[in-house]
């Protein structure tokens, strides 16, 4: 194949390796790709640059089969193909290495990379063998076919992955998020390899949120916000606060917003978190990370997914110890406590994982009353006349579109949201530590999320919000503390940041 | 092209509707089997299920066969209930009749007001032990619980049948059997002119406990968040462990009261065959019940029901006696796979609509996630 290769090379230029044409692909009211075109030369890097829900693995799973698009053209070497799956994607010529790999752990290394392409009769393991070693050293890389998957590093598996493909002969490889999961001395190796693969006339296309990486390895950059491709751009000597003013946009969010509380510094902290650590694998997850909440402040917590945020809220809800530090609420020590210390606390947890932290097989009342359900004891029993009176109430007053009886599984987006804002909300907390509100929501929900949030802020209520849209952060905060590889890398007044700033700090480009 | 839609809720008709629909269609399945040994099914399906109804005689004995799978059906809905899978009410009850013959053969003396609570408790005790280390096991390591409760049924028989060859053999008639139990442990009969003892009423009592535990008490909802949903039912704070462990002991326990009961009900000493297959056949109980307390007494009368039937349907219409067994089994299979519609809506739809949907489930999948 590298002769053919070659050849190809030769005669490059016009004709490039794949092309996209006009791809659309929505799921629901959702548009996750919006008439999206992009080319791929031989022998080119090229990054695909974008917030999370950008658009960005849908495209690259249409390419490789995974989902079908509603409207669009693939063209490979200038042909219109159809490629309804990864079998069809491997067919001709694409390979894809995913965030979460699909490898089979007790098996040896060439077992996994013949595992895709084996038919049925006898196979030929020491040819396997010879092959997987070839093209290890194609890829410059040293690996012991023998070796068991399982036991391999998180770095050495993904090299696995890329020989999976290579063994397969593609020539347009898909990376999605390499570096989200490898330590940075493993990140150099992985740009090493990917040069070698270009070298050899393959084109790369690398999903990546991080402005340092894109600029120091792709050839070309495609900047997709809201399913569009906003720019294409050579990534030789590009700046990277112009990536990040393309990817994040300005802030057109409509919310009115009252002017801050007179002096917030001066009202006391709802939330105090001190030198807060959780342990991680390879570094810190979260590390020393201090910030304060106080009373009628909404705060924000910017950085790009897989910082620190999840395990920062993972503390705060109480479902994950920290290994160094202090958790305050509302002057009480709550350091480790489980959920229910959280609660008594006066702390509101709405965590991004809705459908994990809700009892989805049980009904919408239940769910409501969960939290608290020694108020509604009589005798040893539960009061179902005074849960379903304050279910049906609580259901009318946030507009929940729902029977108390449906369970929690059949209710919309929206109303999921709505169900556990008024789980927390009618406890009246001190503060609230919510996190990705709006995810996944259409826009009358996602409103209906910040009106809440804001009223809460009027009332006095602390508000911790994690969000990965900037645009959200920026409408409703107070401030803004920025995460990045679980450390703070900034802390600002919503009213000092810019798009470009916070794109920085947020991609450690600042620190 | 039909398809399964999530259900928002279950109308209250709808799972008895569907228990017939099952029985309707279990009776078209094994017409044929029926009619292949040689019996005319109507007639068998009279015989099977209407005829042991008809005598106060065959009535007690419904009842009466029932009894073991009230206890054994309770135990394992329990357990299940909390996502514990417990495989291992057969060990649990055999370990339950052990504890009663050692009480009633130890301390026979005693008389029946304080024997028979004794015997009942040391029943239980010793099914929650039997229980113990694959509860332990499962919360403290995640050891699958189904492998190790149902390893220990063969271990909890062969002890049975070790105590019977060797210290508790018959010291009359050195049958592999123990000696009766004392005469204070003998439960008394509470139908004139049956064999229907004081098992049967335990084991009605403990199903009203047990549903309105689960139906109307915060345990009972606790225990229910950590079967369906143990990921919500820790953030909600919830101790998912010890919830499943003591469900999963309480489980243990009703199995060897089931013990207890088949020992001082009616044999009145253990016997190598003191179980038959009770356990397993209250896994069947608990799940065609769809794991409620009510169900699993009106499935454990129906079996019942259909034991006693399928004897007289040997005698009377010369059907294999298995012939039970096969209608039990189908009955299970079918009604395992039509519970399905209690969670999903079936949808008749064009395929263009049909596409639609699915991308609208998915995006909502996706989204969510």
């Amino acid at each position: 194949m590298t002769g053919e290769a070659s050849l190809a090379a030769s005669s490059a230029g016009d004709v490039p390796l794949v092309e996209l044409r006009a791809i659309r692909k929505s799921f629901g009211d959702l548009v996750a790709n919006d008439g999206v075109d992009l080319t791929l030369r031989q022998g080119e890097v090229h990054a695909l640059l974008g917030e999370n829900g950008a658009g960005k693995t849908t495209l690259m799973r249409i390419l490789y089969g995974l989902t079908r698009a509603d409207r669009g053209e693939i063209l490979i070497d200038g042909a219109p193909t159809t490629i309804t799956s990864p079998r069809d994607a491997i067919r001709n010529g694409i390979g894809m290495v995913t965030q979460h790999f699909s490898l089979v752990k007790p098996m040896t290394v060439t077992e996994n990379v013949m595992l895709s392409g084996a038919g049925l009769g006898p196979i030929d393991l020491g040819a396997a063998r010879k092959k997987v070693l070839a093209a290890a050293d194609r890829l410059g890389v040293t690996i012991d076919p023998d070796a068991r998957v399982g036991r391999l590093s998180v770095g050495e598996q993904q090299r696995v992955e890329i020989l999976k493909a290579l063994y397969h002969d593609c020539r347009v490889l898909i990376l999605d998020e390499p570096t989200a999961v490898l330590v940075p001395q493993d990140v150099q190796a992985l740009f090493t390899t990917i040069r070698r693969i270009t070298s050899q006339g393959l084109g790369v296309l690398f999903i990546s949120h991080k402005l340092r990486e894109v600029t120091s390895v792709s050839d070309r950059v495609s900047v997709l916000r809201r399913g569009r491709v906003i720019d294409t751009i050579d990534a030789t000597g590009v700046e990277p606060r112009h990536l990040a003013e393309l990817m994040v946009g300005r802030p057109t969010l409509g919310v009115e917003r009252e002017s801050a509380v007179a002096s917030v510094a001066a009202a006391r902290p709802v939330l105090d978190v001190a030198h807060l650590t959780v342990a991680g694998r390879g570094r810190n997850a979260v590390d020393d990370v201090t910030l304060q909440v106080h009373a009628g402040e909404i705060v924000g917590i910017a950085g790009v997914s897989g910082n620190g945020q999840r395990q920062l809220v993972d503390v705060l809800c109480g479902i994950e110890r920290p290994a160094d530090g202090r958790v305050r609420v509302d002057g009480r020590d709550v350091t480790g406590g489980g959920p229910q210390e959280m609660i008594a606390a006066g702390l509101g947890r709405i965590h991004e994982d809705r459908q994990g932290t809700l009892l989805t097989d049980l009904s919408v009342e239940q769910n409501l009353v969960f939290e608290h359900l020694a108020e509604f004891r009589r005798g040893p029993f539960l009061d179902r006349r005074r849960m379903r009176d304050y279910a049906e109430n609580v259901i009318r007053r946030f507009d929940i579109k729902a029977q108390p009886t449906d369970t929690v599984a059949s209710l919309s987006g929206g109303n999921v949201q709505k169900v556990l804002l008024a789980r927390v909300l009618t406890r009246e907390p001190k503060v609230v530590v919510v996190a990705q509100p709006t995810r996944g929501l259409d826009v009358g929900a996602a409103e209906y999320v910040h009106r809440q949030l804001l009223d809460l802020r009027k009332v006095g209520t602390g508000v911790l919000l994690v969000s990965e849209d900037l645009e959200e952060l920026l409408a409703l905060c107070d401030r803004l503390v920025v995460l990045f590889e679980g450390r703070v890398t900034g802390e600002l007044a919503a009213a000092d940041a810019t798009p470009e700033g916070l794109g920085l700090l947020m991609t450690g480009a600042a620190a | 092209m039909i398809r399964l839609v999530l259900r928002s809720r279950e109308p209250r008709w709808l799972a008895p509707l569907l228990i017939c629909c099952a029985i309707a269609i279990t009776y078209l399945l094994t017409a044929g089997p029926i009619r292949w040994a040689g019996a005319n099914p109507m007639a068998a399906y009279r015989r099977y299920v209407i005829w042991p109804l008809t005598s106060g005689d065959s009535l007690g004995e419904v009842l009466l066969t029932s009894t073991p799978l009230l206890f054994t059906g309770l135990a394992v809905a329990i357990a299940f209930r909390a996502g514990f899978y417990n495989i291992g009410a057969e060990g649990q009850f055999l370990a339950g009749a052990i504890a009663a013959t050692w009480a009633g053969t130890t301390f026979d003396g005693l008389p029946a007001p304080v024997a028979i609570p004794f015997a009942l408790a040391a029943g239980a005790v010793a099914g929650a032990l039997w229980i113990l280390v694959p509860a332990l096991l499962r919360v403290g390591f995640r050891i699958d619980e189904v492998v190790t409760t149902l390893l220990l049924n063969p271990v909890a028989l062969l002890c049975v049948q070790g105590l019977l060859n060797g210290p508790w053999r018959n010291p009359v008639n050195q049958f592999p059997e123990s000696a009766y139990i004392g005469s204070g442990y003998n439960f008394p009969k509470i139908i004139p002119g049956t064999r229907v003892h004081l098992g049967f009423a335990v084991a009605l009592g403990l199903a009203a406990l047990a549903w309105l535990v689960l139906a109307r008490t915060a345990t009972g909802l606790r225990l229910r968040a950590v079967g369906l949903t143990s990921a919500g039912a820790r953030f909600n704070g919830v101790s998912v462990e010890r919830t499943m462990l003591s469900s999963a002991l309480v489980s243990g326990a009703i199995a060897g009261m089931g013990g207890v009961s088949q020992v001082c009900g009616l044999q009145g000493q253990l016997t190598g065959e003191i179980s038959a297959g009770f356990g397993y056949t209250g896994i069947v109980v608990a799940t065609l019940a769809a794991l409620t307390p009510i169900g699993v007494v009106l499935v454990a009368l129906l079996l019942g029901d259909i034991v006693v039937g399928a004897d007289s349907a040997s005698l009377v219409l010369q059907l294999p006696p298995q012939m039970g067994q096969v209608v039990t089994a189908t009955l299970l299979l079918v009604t395992v796979g039509i519970l399905v519609l209690r969670r999903y809506r079936p949808v008749l739809s064009r395929r263009r609509k049909a596409a639609a949907t699915m991308a609208r489930v998915a995006s909502r999948e996706e989204v969510l996630r």
